[in-house]
């Protein structure tokens, strides 16, 4: 089945037919989320304005650990079944989780700072955000630390396995351990803490980054097809080169 | 058993053992990753606070007119709702420091008052517009403020 799906021809066609719809989502979702949440939703009784952080905020944070967990499957696949899409796949992910983790630590930091009262503390959920950050920093740093390609592939995806275990604790710190940082309001016992007309404008932007985070996704894996075809295209011609010297 | 079922095995152990070492790690470091104690945690941890030698953090809530102020020091106390410390603090407050607000304060023990060097705002994980917080307010279901 894996086979069948990761055909690169079947994966382009495939994906040319879903693309336009998926930037479709992703702009509408981006443009009605940020009107909500920037206009047409209610200050909080404490934070005022500054709760409209929480419309990226909360988001990235989403999206980076889900594409974190996204990025580890596919490397388990590219392990286990060696097949070189799966790497094309993790590869692609990487530099967008690693956007939305940053994003995550930036706007909780300006959030922090008028909230808080200070832009960083190393407690629990704050620190282990930094940590996953730095697992997308060291996956793509690794993977483009060898000589021969598929051996950085191989290293990167092992560490990426490896960070695996980093996410239940960045999404439980808040439960088992006293921190700062305030534990779930929308996915807990008992219903999202927090009012509809902000969980309105929250959920649209979850959804604009997620099909925003699957467009750009599809259109790295197509450029690393391209650039694998152009490579065989280059050392075909190079080796018929040299055969008609030789 | 085929190599690919074999490599697969080898992950699965692999995440399960890294696991169970990362839990353990986890929880000989508990002392560390708490960021703060509440009043009844340290009573409970270290018996008296005159054993405190160490710089420490305390969270709780804000004990309603608790509040002294004495040009830039602040008086008042933390609570748990059963056990409370009494905060000295020279300095700015954050914006949401008031009664029955959630708050982690940093310093050390000096003769059973707590001489705090940073005060912090602890929000909580409820969001709602200023009109819903004071209907809940007006209609006695208030539940906030709970941290």
């Amino acid at each position: 089945m894996f086979d069948w799906l990761a055909n690169p021809n079947r994966f382009n066609k495939i994906t040319e037919k879903i693309q336009p719809y998926i930037l479709l989502i992703a702009i509408t979702t981006l443009i009605s989320g940020l009107y909500f949440g920037l206009f047409d939703s209610p200050k909080d009784y404490q934070q005022g304005d500054a709760v409209r952080i929480m419309y990226v905020h909360v988001p990235s944070a989403w999206l980076a650990s889900f594409l974190y967990f996204s990025l580890a499957i596919s490397c388990v696949f590219y392990l286990v079944w060696k097949h070189p899409l799966a790497d094309l796949v993790s590869s692609s992910i990487a530099p967008i989780g690693a956007l939305f983790s940053a994003l995550t630590l930036v706007t909780g930091s300006l959030w922090g700072k008028p909230m808080w009262g200070t832009w960083w503390v190393w407690d629990a959920r704050l620190t282990s955000m930094l940590v996953l950050f730095f697992f997308y920093l060291g996956y793509i740093l690794l993977s483009n630390a060898f000589e021969r390609k598929i051996d950085g592939s191989k290293t990167a995806s092992v560490l990426a396995i490896v960070g695996l275990i980093n996410l239940p604790i960045v999404k439980f710190s808040v439960d088992w351990w006293h921190t700062l940082h305030q534990p779930a309001s929308i996915i807990k016992i008992g219903g999202p803490s927090i009012d509809d007309k902000m969980l309105l404008p929250l959920m649209l932007m979850i959804f604009a980054l997620s099909f925003f985070s699957l467009y750009m996704i599809i259109l790295n894996v197509k450029t690393k097809l391209i650039e694998k075809k152009c490579e065989a295209l280059l050392l075909k011609s190079n080796l018929e080169e040299i055969s008609k010297i030789g | 058993m085929n190599a690919k079922y074999r490599r697969l095995f080898i992950t699965i152990i692999i995440i399960l053992t890294l696991g169970l070492a990362t839990k353990l790690i986890l929880m000989a470091l508990e002392d560390n990753i708490v960021y703060f104690y509440t009043p009844n945690d340290l009573i409970e941890k270290f018996g008296d606070t005159t054993n405190i030698q160490n710089k420490i953090r305390i969270g709780g809530l804000v004990l309603e007119s608790s509040i002294k102020k004495e040009g830039e020091i602040t008086i008042f106390m933390i609570t748990d709702r059963k056990k409370e410390v009494k905060v000295v603090f020279k300095g700015p407050l954050p914006d949401l420091f008031r009664e029955g607000q959630g708050i982690v304060a940093e310093g050390m023990f000096q003769n059973n008052n707590f001489i705090a060097s940073e005060v912090l705002a602890k929000h909580d994980e409820n969001y709602m517009p200023p009109e819903v917080a004071d209907a809940l307010k007006k209609n006695n279901v208030w539940k906030g403020d709970s941290n």
